[in-house]
């Protein structure tokens, strides 16, 4: 067992380090501001301390339960501070400890000689703070607090060069789409609200988590409260608050835009924690999504296309994070077919594996950029001989990210395809089966081209000849006589130091073996049983209420879905190769040949185009403020003026008589009023 | 001579002052007859003094001045109501050479 | 009683007469002179009321120094002889002055007063009486003791019940506060005056 006050200690190390770093270090200190960065590597890696411990006391002596505390008490609806450890709290606990500390260690190389150092890690610790908060708290509310929260510090974060314009834009439209989405996740707490009085009779607390799970039960298991299309609202709307922060389509055009900021930032917030927490989101009341099937069927659906979807725009994109950024919510939007398809153990294990090696493939972007002061793919290449670790590095995230064996992504994206393709899915109809089916095909597409994009990056950036970096688009964008928009960086082509590539060996050494090794599929390995993480994760959603309930089976390695995706992969690595490989410096990217349907991936399916002509512009300001602008100036207009227009018309035409200027005059009204006031009073 | 008659003598003086004030042009008979009610109010409230048993009287026996207090109250208010009502009365004889109150209708309309 | 009651009613028909004569007279000079006897028959109205020392400051500070100031003011005009005129008002001054007496009356009337009895308004007296004196004298604490103060400590509280105690006592702020307003008064009048 482990104490509560050491959990607390979790969630409060990093909001200590928040504290300190922006109320003494950055005000009083800030010549020393590296001070910062140490104290949040001490504070993490005490936290990432004690999250293992967590883990450990899960496994061996199952999930402790503590006392929540009484924060509010609102019209009947108790609002408590209260700590919910499952084994799915005590995975991400080690998974955002874990990579924020990796991330936290590469800043220090990585954001040296930045003035503003001091608050980045201000930053880093509040994010980090509100992401444990948002992985513990077992109150809705709290959770949607810190949900708020993470957003707060990713707007921050993405903003961080603020006097960049499209990194303020990028911050801004980041924050204004996961609201769009957070809306429905609040319309779905308030429904929660409304519901308390048939919570309060059922005895359960209708905004305690395992509260709602149980209220989403049969009756048999003494739930029964959500049902029918209630339930089937209130999943959608928890789904669409995911959707939001995972970038899943329709609200995916953040995400890419977000890469605006610090490159730590892409690896920690917007590849491995923050945008996970959309994931995490649905598998924290996964309970009560398998008991709306409709509602998973939507969340497969949308999963898969995301998925199939944002690979496509990662074909062409030329900036490397913006690659990194699509292959991101494609593989947001496999965690999220998975949890569609009932695979929630699936979904979560890829959760972890992405995280590893996704931070990793951000890490090499880093590096990249580190030594050739660009993003943009174009100017880069022929970087192994120079780089020859981040090289390394870079093949073991990519062929993780693809999918081939051993390398972790191969068995988590493996366990995802399986699902999908056995009918997982418990009580669906057959549109659920179609949908499955559909789900499984953009899968499978979707693993084609992964691949492709995967390593038409790598080849872009570290094969052929070295193009000229920073230096040599500088040139080219005075030719064409565009503005330096000032983020391109000096070249000096070497491996970074120590600090950078540390964690990324760490973390790479994580991409090659945490796949088998979290969920060894045949026999017990070192110690770690078999289909450790699925029977752990699956152990976690059969407490107690839910005994009976909850049907989740451990799926057996699948060797010729294993087959199919890997000769899927080979092929798109093989076509990568083709077309990439051997490319002279001056020719043009082969897809470009395809005109038609280059434009249409390159300018993103004109889907920032839509939003912001057809919704904003059009239907936002034509429709809505015009109308507003009609009643303003008609209804709120007319009111003020008939107002003006009475006063005006009183004063001179009526009331003005009465001014005669004779003190007298006002002396009878004075008296005669006081009499009359005196016999009011005297006669009543 | 009991209170009630007091009272109604203090009641009439009250009211000539009224009629005086409201009904005369000549800002000086105005003044004089704020006088005259300053008086009645006074000569109320002394007569109560003297013959209605005042609030606190069980603790002090002083309590049976409290009229007596008022009174110098307001009769020190009049003085320098007169003061001021005066230099109000030379500053508008001085700009138009006229004590009529009729003719005082600056603030018309 | 009856020499009161005789004093009472002289005084009574004196300063009504002088009251009207105050406003009705058309010479300025003789409603100033009417007015000061207003003013000495109310003090007569305080010696009535056993208050002696507001007597003393009626005559002194009304008949004294406001009768003075306002003839000064008279004098400074022009039309004495002919100065006091009726306005448009009359009919509803006086209609509204006579229904205002009517309900003062009513009320003066009709109202139960809480009145001294016979025991406690002498004792009310002498205190009102002797407000302004110091009592020291044996013979004023034997009158003291005529007037119904039995025991010593009510003949040292009747003692020390004095005006100026009250003053200085429980009315200490309006006190303060009508000296800071003869303050302004005085202020406001000097800026009145001046010559610009």
């Amino acid at each position: 067992m482990v104490s509560e006050a050491s959990i607390w200690a979790i969630l409060l190390l990093p909001l200590a380090a928040f504290v300190v770093i922006g109320l003494v270090v950055r005000p009083f200190l800030n010549r020393y501001a590296w001070v910062s960065g140490i104290l949040l590597i001490i504070a993490l890696a005490a936290a990432l301390a004690l999250s293992v411990l967590t883990l450990d006391a899960v496994i061996r002596s199952g999930e402790p339960h503590f006392e929540g505390r009484q924060w509010l008490d609102v019209g009947g609806a108790v609002i408590e501070l209260a700590l919910l450890i499952d084994p799915l709290t005590a995975i991400m606990l080690v998974v955002v400890t874990g990579v924020s500390l990796m991330v936290q260690i590469y800043s220090l190389g990585y954001m040296r000689g930045d003035p503003s150092y001091a608050r980045y890690f201000a930053y880093m610790a509040l994010f980090t703070a509100s992401m444990l908060g948002l992985v513990l708290s077992a109150n809705i509310i709290v959770l949607y607090a810190f949900w708020e929260l993470v957003g707060v510090s990713s707007y921050l974060l993405i903003g961080f060069w603020h006097e960049r314009p499209a990194a303020a834009a990028a911050a801004k439209k980041a924050f204004l789409i996961t609201r769009i989405g957070d809306v429905g996740f609040l319309i779905a707490i308030l429904y929660l609200f409304l519901q308390g009085d048939r919570f309060a009779a059922a005895g359960l607390n209708p905004f305690h988590i395992p509260d709602i799970w149980q209220a989403a039960q049969p009756l048999a298991a003494g739930g029964a409260v959500l049902g029918g299309v209630g339930l089937t609202w209130l999943t959608l709307g928890i789904f669409s608050g995911a959707m939001g922060k995972s970038g899943q389509f329709p609200l995916h055009s953040w995400l890419p835009d977000a890469m605006e900021g610090p490159t730590p930032v892409s690896a920690l917030i917007h590849a491995a924690t923050m945008v996970a927490a959309g994931i995490f989101l649905v598998a924290r009341f996964y309970p009560v999504f398998q008991a709306a099937q409709h509602a998973l069927t939507v969340v497969a659906l949308v999963g898969g296309f995301t998925a199939l979807f944002a690979a496509t725009m990662g074909l062409v994109m030329n900036d490397i994070k913006r690659v990194m950024a699509y292959s991101t919510v494609s593989q947001l939007g496999y965690m999220m077919a998975a949890l569609g398809l009932g695979a929630f153990p699936a979904a979560i294990f890829h959760l972890v594996t992405h995280a590893s090696f996704k931070a990793l493939l951000f890490m090499v972007a880093g590096n990249v950029n580190h030594a050739t002061g660009t993003f943009n793919m174009r100017y880069m290449g022929g970087l192994w001989r120079r780089m020859p670790l981040t090289y390394a590095l870079v093949l073991i995230g990519g062929l993780s990210l693809v999918g081939i064996i051993p390398f972790a992504g191969f068995w988590s994206k493996d366990e995802i395809l399986s699902a999908a393709w056995s009918d997982g899915w418990h009580g669906g109809g057959p549109a659920a089966l179609w949908a499955g089916k559909l789900t499984l095909v953009f899968l499978l597409t979707g693993v084609l081209l992964t691949a492709f994009y995967t390593f038409r990056m790598i080849y872009m950036t570290f094969h052929g000849e070295f193009r000229g970096g920073a230096e040599q688009e500088r040139a080219d964008l005075a030719a064409e006589g565009q503005p330096n928009t000032g983020h391109l960086g000096e070249v000096h082509l070497a491996e970074s130091p120590i600090f950078m590539w540390f964690p990324m060996v760490l973390l790479g050494v994580a991409a090659v073996f945490s796949g088998y090794l979290l969920n060894p599929q045949w026999v017990e390995e070192f110690g770690i049983p078999k289909h450790w993480i699925t029977e752990f994760l699956i152990e976690g959603l059969k407490s107690t209420p839910l005994a009976g309930v909850v049907h989740l089976e451990v799926p057996a390695f699948n060797r010729w879905m294993a087959a199919v995706s890997t000769v899927i992969a080979l092929a798109g690595i093989g076509l990568a190769s083709v077309l990439y490989l051997r490319r002279s410096a001056a020719s043009k990217d082969p897809l470009e040949a395809i005109k038609p349907v280059h434009a249409l991936l390159s300018r993103k399916y004109f889907v920032d185009e839509l939003y912001e002509d057809v919704i904003v512009r059009r239907s936002f300001y034509n429709g809505m403020v015009r109308a507003v602008d009609w009643v303003d100036r008609v209804v709120v207009d007319g009111v003020v003026d008939a107002i003006g227009l009475v006063s005006r018309n009183l004063g001179p035409n009526f009331l003005s008589r009465f001014q005669t200027g004779e003190v007298q005059a006002y002396g009878v009204a004075l008296t005669l009023g006081s009499l009359l006031i005196l016999l009011g009073f005297l006669v009543f | 001579m009991t209170l009630e008659s007091m009272m109604i003598v203090a009641a009439i003086m009250f009211c000539i002052g009224l009629y005086g004030s409201l009904a005369r042009r000549n800002v000086l008979v105005v003044l004089m007859s704020l006088e005259l009610m300053f008086n009645g109010v006074n000569l109320t409230l002394v007569a109560l003094a003297k013959y209605v048993v005042p609030v606190g009287i069980e603790d002090n026996i002083a309590a049976v001045l409290t009229g007596q207090v008022f009174a110098v109250f307001i009769i020190t208010v009049a003085a320098a109501e007169v003061a001021l009502g005066l230099g109000i009365v030379f500053a508008m004889y001085r700009n138009t050479e006229s004590v009529d109150l009729a003719n005082a209708t600056e603030l018309r309309n | 009683m009856l020499f009161q009651d005789i004093v009472f009613w002289v005084l009574s028909v004196l300063a009504i007469g002088a009251s009207l004569g105050v406003v009705l007279v058309k010479d300025l000079f003789r409603a100033a002179l009417l007015l000061v006897v207003v003013f000495i028959a109310v003090a007569g109205f305080f010696v009535l009321l056993s208050a002696e020392f507001l007597a003393v400051v009626q005559v002194l500070i009304y008949a004294g120094a406001i009768a003075i100031l306002i003839i000064f003011a008279i004098m400074l005009t022009r039309d004495v002889q002919h100065g006091n005129l009726p306005n448009r008002f009359q009919i509803p001054a006086a209609t509204l002055a006579a229904v205002l007496l009517a309900v003062l009356v009513a009320v003066a009337v009709d109202t139960k007063w809480d009145l001294l009895a016979g025991q406690a308004q002498s004792r009310a007296q002498a205190v009102q009486t002797s407000a302004v004196r110091t009592l020291e004298s044996p013979g004023d604490l034997a009158g003291l003791e005529r007037a119904g103060f039995a025991t010593e400590d009510e003949r040292t509280a009747a003692q020390e019940a004095g005006l100026a105690d009250l003053l200085i006592g429980d009315f200490v702020l309006p006190f303060e506060v009508v000296s800071l307003l003869l303050l302004a008064a005085v202020i406001g009048a000097l800026a009145l005056v001046r010559p610009r």
